[in-house]
């Protein structure tokens, strides 16, 4: 098999490219499957006037996260389902900075979110989904009533970078995901132009992963970077 | 009715409103809890019935919360709490996960709010002083095939109805909610409207309807709390 080697060699290299101005996404679900090392790639990187895509904006811990792009000044624009530590009392950077016009955001449902990221992936146009009927989230969209239930006209979201949180992978780009580190890391991998991921285990060759294991085809991913030892790990062990 | 004796009554604590939930739910039936009152069901389903939780991370059958020592870092449930590792447990995307909710896969879904209404509109996102808001994945849940069933406090810490004609916080979804359990009663939707059929132990319905926004018609067969 001929191809071009999709492993590079440090996380910097692998996010060199990213420009001004590009929408970015940013899986993880409360801490898990977060691709923290090549978002510290891009805060050194230093990008700016990035739109990130992510179920949340951020944490109030001191691990990176989406949160540090945001208190860094590099996101102009937030499309997530959270914007705000669940507890009233946790002034999150993004909700300072949103308060002082700083930022701005869309608000989408979790699960209208990963459908809408999913339909990208897909090169579908659009789906009807019950989701926010009658609420403030649905105002200005197409409604549309089949088989007697009403729904809302939702469209695909692109991005022109996924940065991914992967267990293991093989050098084609095939990945396996352990746990429920999985959560919009596959479908944001199959949704953007360019899919950079970070892996826990080392990049192995091709055939050495079980190819009825593999969760999201090397099709979909561009680049690849072994977490290294002086990585942030999460806690999780190599080889787990 | 004396609303400032009645602010000072005894009401049920919320492991009674989880046990009384937890009756709902069916043996073997997929459920998906809410963070607050409802993460506290499913130390109360009854003996001899099994129910399979549903994360909208990406799991189903979710076991019960890991020891502090055994965390692993990859395993945490919609809450972020750190779960055991059980057998049967299945992993899955967050498209997935949401199919499951929203394709009605989900049987049960028993959820906090601020504001109930009498046609059954849950407000539970947002409180209209807090910014962007939280929008999470309660939504989807809302507009899931199975319904809602509803587990909060009767009144707010001011004593006001979260029990209302019309909500006036912005609403999760319309007509969603089913059943509605709280501190001091167990109300079910119907279509001539809200039912009272169940009441806090000492408490009349006459005292349940002070302390609520909206009318309810009193079953005719009205009881104590059934545990």
């Amino acid at each position: 098999m001929v191809m071009r080697d999709k492993v590079y060699a440090t996380m910097d290299e692998a996010v060199a490219d990213i420009p001004d101005g590009s929408t970015v996404m940013c899986p993880g679900f409360s801490g898990v499957g977060v691709p923290r090392n090549l978002l510290a790639a891009v805060n050194r990187q230093g990008a700016r006037e990035l739109t990130c895509i992510s179920n949340n904006a951020g944490t109030t811990d001191e691990l990176v996260d989406v949160g540090t792009l945001v208190e860094a000044g590099q996101v102009k624009k937030m499309i997530c389902a959270f914007t705000a530590p669940t507890h009233p009392s946790v002034i999150s950077p993004f909700v300072r900075m949103y308060n002082e016009g700083l930022v701005d955001a869309e608000l989408v449902p979790q699960g209208t979110l990963a459908e809408r990221i999913r339909i990208a992936a897909a090169g579908i146009g659009g789906f009807y989904t019950p989701t926010s009927v009658g609420t403030e989230l649905a105002e200005g969209k197409e409604h549309r009533v089949i088989n007697g239930r009403t729904y809302v006209l939702e469209y695909p979201l692109p991005a022109d970078y996924a940065l991914i949180r992967a267990w293991k992978a093989d050098r084609f780009g095939n990945l396996q995901f352990r746990l429920a580190q999985r959560n919009f890391n596959p479908i944001m991998a199959m949704a953007a132009t360019i899919t950079i991921v970070e892996v826990e285990n080392d990049v192995v060759e091709i055939g050495e992963l079980d190819p009825d294991q593999v969760h999201v085809s090397g099709i979909y991913v561009d680049r690849i970077v072994k977490i290294p030892e002086d990585g942030i790990w999460d806690g999780a062990k190599p080889g787990l | 009715m004396d609303l400032e004796s009645l602010a000072e009554k005894e009401r049920l604590p919320r492991e009674i409103i989880a046990m009384r939930v937890a009756k709902e739910l069916p043996d073997g039936g997929y459920v998906n809890l809410g963070i607050g009152i409802p993460t506290l069901v499913s130390s109360f389903v009854p003996e001899g019935r099994t129910v399979f939780y549903h994360s909208e991370s990406g799991i189903l059958n979710c076991g019960p919360l890991a020891e502090e020592d055994a965390e692993d870092i990859d395993l945490i449930n919609a809450g972020g709490q750190f779960l055991e590792a059980v057998p049967g447990m299945s992993f899955f995307d967050s498209a997935q996960a949401f199919a499951m909710i929203r394709g009605g896969h989900v049987a049960v879904t028993v959820l906090g709010a601020h504001q109930v209404s009498a046609n059954g509109d849950l407000a539970n996102w947002m409180l209209p002083q807090r910014g962007v808001g939280n929008v999470g994945g309660a939504m989807d849940l809302a507009a899931g095939a199975s319904g809602v069933i509803v587990a909060m406090e009767h009144t707010d810490r001011q004593n006001n109805p979260k029990i209302v004609e019309e909500c006036t916080f912005p609403v999760t979804g319309q007509g969603c909610v089913y059943l509605i359990v709280t501190d001091l009663a167990v109300i079910e939707r119907t279509p001539n409207g809200l039912l009272l059929k169940e009441v806090a132990p000492g408490w009349t319905p006459q005292e349940v309807q002070a302390l609520t926004g909206a009318r309810l018609t009193v079953a005719e067969d009205v009881r104590e709390f059934e545990l």
